[in-house]
């Protein structure tokens, strides 16, 4: 990859040693993914904002590189480990290197939107815009369903592009790389969110390409359906795009009763749980929505923590919505996400009932809790009277 | 005699170590105990073994973003391979994480000489010249 004269000095460290950084993190995946050169992006989304996810020694690298550097463009971030406006309940120990990992992305002058669903929250920049997006979720739902251009970036190569305002011109964010090779064909009656996690699960699982074909009505998906297939793609795999079948596709892979099965024996190991956790991604407007309506008038039987975005909690407590939930016994967290969450823990709960496939698999592999998936009529059905 | 297999620098520095050979991606966020270097997934070709120290032959990494913090976390824990190969093109989390913190990142090794590496063999990542370099062939 080529650097101009500008970025050469840069990465010699004259702008700095936060800048330094950041352009050796841009050469190294603009080697990987043989970009030519870097291009302007108008939007990082950054992950590694939760204590858990990064540790002390991601804590202390932000706060030095926190210190020397400020963004050069809109960035958002992800969800942290807890809401801001409740006392957690949690070691102070978490909440301290929390608030440092908290005050250094305030440092950098990002917007602390906590949120892993920017695409629901902020104006869309047009079609075809370059963006670099860290957390999976996004990348995938923002190229697939907005039409955005985004690598899957990584943690640090959106932090890069943050501060740089730069990414490499590779992979997705050149058209001719925006088509799949192989189409995943779902062979099952697809109903809920869940079939479309599964689906999703299998597709980032079997193929390790960047973009995957997947032959659904994408027309006829949901905002809550496109979330839980981009999710589920984020986590089981590479990919970062998913498409419509084309005629150019040769490879056609089934996705029938079978493999959903052999998905569900990995993520699906407790008959029931303790707690229902809803929002991973975190929920929306349309989801809000969808879960008052559904829960109106019913008494939830079970403790249910529901995940959702700051902002669209706020909009909602003014149009009552927020109300008609909490009304059916149902428990709001703002700012943090079910992923790593030190909010359910090992010592609380021995299992979780959830919707999400990506909370099922984080839930079992990084928090070592049992988890129950059903999908959300199925919840309201069997723990709401 | 020593076997030299071609490959593509991804960031620059050498390392030696045992191969540690899998055809799995990784979750690093989720697969690895990032104190240890133990891969702790149960359903991984390399649950239960250690990286540390290791030469980390392996397809690239899958899942989280935040993966790239995790291979940072290794290093600063002591816990990381000396160095990676990435059997195909390497990914933006494994690329972006070896940068920061120094571990020689090689990819698309020479495809014939690269079925010369064995696990458990003693290989040296040379990725200022583009090499991976076999120099002991006993187990």
């Amino acid at each position: 990859m080529e650097l101009t004269r500008e970025e050469e000095k840069l990465l010699k460290g004259e702008g700095g040693e936060s800048l330094a950084i950041a352009y050796r993190i841009l050469l190294a995946i603009g080697e990987a993914t043989e970009a030519q050169k870097l291009i302007p992006v108008k939007w990082a989304h950054l992950s590694g904002v939760n204590y858990n996810t990064i540790g002390d020694s991601g804590t202390d690298f932000l706060e030095k590189f926190s210190r020397g550097a400020t963004v050069a463009i809109r960035t958002t971030i992800n969800p942290m480990g807890f809401d801001e406006s409740k006392t957690p309940n949690l070691p102070d120990e978490f909440i301290r290197k929390q608030m440092s990992i908290v005050s250094s992305y305030r440092m950098l002058g990002t917007t602390t939107s906590f949120t892993c669903i920017p695409y629901e929250i902020f104006d869309i920049p047009e079609k075809g815009t370059p963006v670099s997006f860290a957390e999976s979720n996004a990348a995938v739902f923002s190229n697939s369903i907005l039409g955005l251009l985004t690598n899957r970036e990584s943690a640090l190569s959106a932090l890069a592009s943050s501060i740089t305002g730069k990414s490499p011109y590779s992979n997705l964010l050149l058209e001719k790389f925006r088509h799949a090779k192989v189409t995943i064909k779902p062979d099952y009656n697809l109903a809920t969110e869940l079939d479309y996690g599964l689906l999703g699960y299998f597709a980032g699982n079997t193929v390790r390409d960047n973009c995957i074909a997947v032959d659904i009505c994408k027309e006829k998906l949901d905002t809550m359906k496109a979330k839980a297939l981009s999710a589920a793609i984020g986590t089981s795999g590479s990919c970062g795009l998913f498409t419509k079948r084309e005629d150019r596709q040769q490879e056609v892979i089934s996705c029938g009763k079978e493999e959903v099965i052999a998905i569900k024996d990995q993520l699906n190991t407790a008959e029931d749980g303790d707690l229902i956790a809803l929002g991973s991604p975190q929920l929306g407007l349309k989801e809000l929505h969808i879960l008052a309506d559904s829960i109106e008038g019913k008494r939830l039987t079970k403790r249910c923590l529901v995940f959702c975005a700051r902002a669209v909690y706020n909009e909602s407590a003014r149009t009552g919505l927020i109300d008609r939930i909490e009304h059916a016994g149902a428990e709001f967290m703002c700012d943090s996400c079910i992923c790593l969450t030190p909010l359910i823990t090992r010592t609380d709960f021995d299992s979780v009932i959830t919707n999400s496939i990506k909370a099922a698999y984080y839930l079992n592999n990084s928090n070592r809790i049992g988890v129950s998936l059903k999908d959300l009529k199925t919840i309201v059905k069997e723990y709401a009277n | 005699m020593n076997t030299f297999v071609k490959c593509r620098t991804i960031v620059s520095g050498v390392g030696i170590g045992k191969a540690l050979i899998t055809v799995e991606p990784i979750n690093f966020l989720s697969m690895i105990d990032l104190q240890k270097g133990i891969i702790v997934n149960r359903h991984h070709e390399l649950f239960g073994r250690c990286i540390k120290g290791a030469v980390l032959v392996f397809p690239g990494a899958i899942g989280s973003s935040v993966g790239a913090y995790a291979i940072y976390s290794m290093k600063v824990n002591g816990v990381a391979p000396t160095a990676i190969i990435c059997s195909n093109k390497a990914d933006i989390t494994t690329a972006s994480g070896c940068a920061i913190s120094s571990i020689p990142l090689v990819d698309t090794p020479d495809v014939k000489s690269f079925l010369a590496i064995k696990s458990g063999m003693e290989v040296k990542v040379d990725a200022d010249n583009n090499l991976v370099c076999l120099t002991n062939r006993t187990v």
